[in-house]
């Protein structure tokens, strides 16, 4: 039986992500945990989060598991969900400016105040909070069963925009167009919520649970 | 642009039941929560709002069960509201699996308390819910007040100071009900929704009045509202949730579909 371990450093809203996992995972175990040895030792990681970068890597330091983070992605399959792909690169905007992981190249920009529908001249809201078109940029085992433009939940004030545009595995426009999901080898990151996506999102995640990278 | 207008069936909820009343009275039972929540997952709902309207400590316990049963069933996102008083309740919601949570009376009591929680939580899970009545005389400029108690108790704040003070102060979102629309059927209260969304810059939903599907494409256009949320249109099984989201394309409104 293989196990799943889901990051918990008490943010978020991990418990959903837990419930989704469970649904979709075949004969997986799905563990919550903020022990760095079970992350270490079970055979895929998912990172989620939501809240503040700044309290999300004072958490995940305080409980020593940010170097079993770093560990995870450079050996296992690894899935990080909106704050949790944020944390993967190296500096973001949010809190006054804060260090991250750093497992990719790139920053995390807030979303511009006065943004303007092109079209409509409506005015966008930060965070951004809906159902969002993602257009898949590159074949990967984790789009297996999802078409080019199917509309994921996405709820977030910041953005990534990682240095190497290889990475880039989807996009959304929000009005200008960024990186909606990224992956490189082992990781896999979606800036929008897989486990509130209803049936897309149920796809993706079982994806991952069947992914062999 | 891709964002699509969002359509939110609301489960008011007593003692683990969905019911629903007309202006906060009289009570009609709909279902059990997690059918209906299955329900309009189905259909295509956005997200789902589940509002715990009774006040007691074992209506508490009821609710948790009742939002841990539904969000092990139902992955779209789910705001939990009523009763959320301080950062353990707020906790212990996510806990049960809520995406986010809706703060109401708390808010007014101590309006510190949505500045904790958004900076402890994230502003995403903070919803500020806001219920507003006309209490201008007639001939004079709109001018609303914020009541709270589900409509008993009014505050003498000012609907669309206090909506600005709230983004001000962490809400992610304002959920904004109109007491002299909510149960009525007679449609939004737009005018309300469009004086709220010239003064923040986080998403409105707009709630209370819909009679017909029309009314929720209106709260888009006139109110200028992001999400739209009914509540006996579709208990009663007048219309699916598929029904509004076509009705709102029909009428150029992106949705998904």
């Amino acid at each position: 039986m293989y196990t799943i371990a889901v990051v918990d450093y008490g943010m978020g809203n991990l418990h959903s992500v837990a419930k989704a996992l469970e649904r979709v995972a075949v004969a997986q175990r799905v563990q919550v945990t903020y022990d760095p040895d079970e992350l270490l030792r079970a055979d895929k990681v998912v990172f989620p989060g939501v809240g503040g970068i700044g309290y999300c890597m004072g958490e995940l330091e305080r409980l020593g598991i940010d170097e079993a983070v770093r560990e995870v992605a450079n050996t296992k399959p690894l899935l990080g969900i909106c704050v949790g792909m944020q944390s993967m690169l190296e500096h973001s905007e949010e809190n006054d400016g804060h260090d991250a992981l750093g497992l990719f190249k790139g920053r995390v920009k807030r979303f511009e105040d006065g943004l303007r529908d092109p079209e409509t001249n409506d005015r966008l809201k930060v965070p951004q909070m809906g159902w969002n078109k993602v257009a898949i940029k590159q074949d990967h085992a984790l789009w297996e069963g999802i078409q080019n433009g199917t509309r994921f939940y996405f709820v977030h004030s910041y953005y990534v925009t990682p240095d190497d545009q290889s990475i880039v595995q989807a996009t959304a426009q929000y009005p200008h167009e960024y990186c909606a999901a990224l992956g490189k080898d082992n990781v896999f990151a979606t800036q929008f919520h897989p486990e509130k996506s209803a049936d897309a999102g149920l796809q993706l995640l079982s994806n991952f649970c069947a992914w062999n990278p | 642009m891709g964002l699509a207008k969002r359509i939110i069936p609301c489960l008011d909820v007593d003692n683990g039941r969905v019911v629903k009343g007309v202006k906060f009275l009289g009570l009609r039972d709909a279902g059990d929560p997690v059918e209906v929540a299955r329900r309009y997952n189905d259909q295509g709902a956005d997200e789902v709002c589940i509002l715990d309207i009774t006040a007691s400590s074992d209506d508490r316990a009821t609710m948790v069960e009742v939002v841990q049963a539904v969000a092990s069933q139902v992955f779209i996102p789910l705001t939990v509201g009523g009763g959320i008083r301080e950062c353990a309740d707020v906790r212990r919601m996510l806990n049960a699996g809520a995406d986010k949570v809706s703060i109401n009376t708390a808010a007014v009591n101590n309006p510190e308390f949505v500045r904790e929680a958004s900076g402890r939580f994230g502003n995403q899970c903070i919803v500020v819910a806001i219920d507003a009545k006309r209490v201008n005389k007639k001939k004079e400029a709109p001018r609303w007040e914020i009541f709270t108690h589900g409509g008993r108790k009014k505050t003498g704040l000012d609907a669309i100071e206090w909506a600005a003070k709230m983004a001000e102060y962490g809400a992610g979102e304002l959920l904004v009900t109109s007491m002299d629309r909510d149960g009525t059927r007679e449609g939004f209260d737009n005018e309300l929704m469009q004086e709220i969304a010239r003064v923040v810059n986080i998403p409105i939903i707009a709630s209370g009045g819909v009679g017909k599907l029309d009314d929720l494409a209106d709260g888009v256009e006139i109110g200028g509202a992001d999400a739209v949320l009914a509540a006996s249109i579709f208990h009663f099984g007048e219309h699916t949730v598929g029904e509004a989201k076509q009705c709102m394309k029909n009428r150029k409104i992106e949705v998904r579909l």
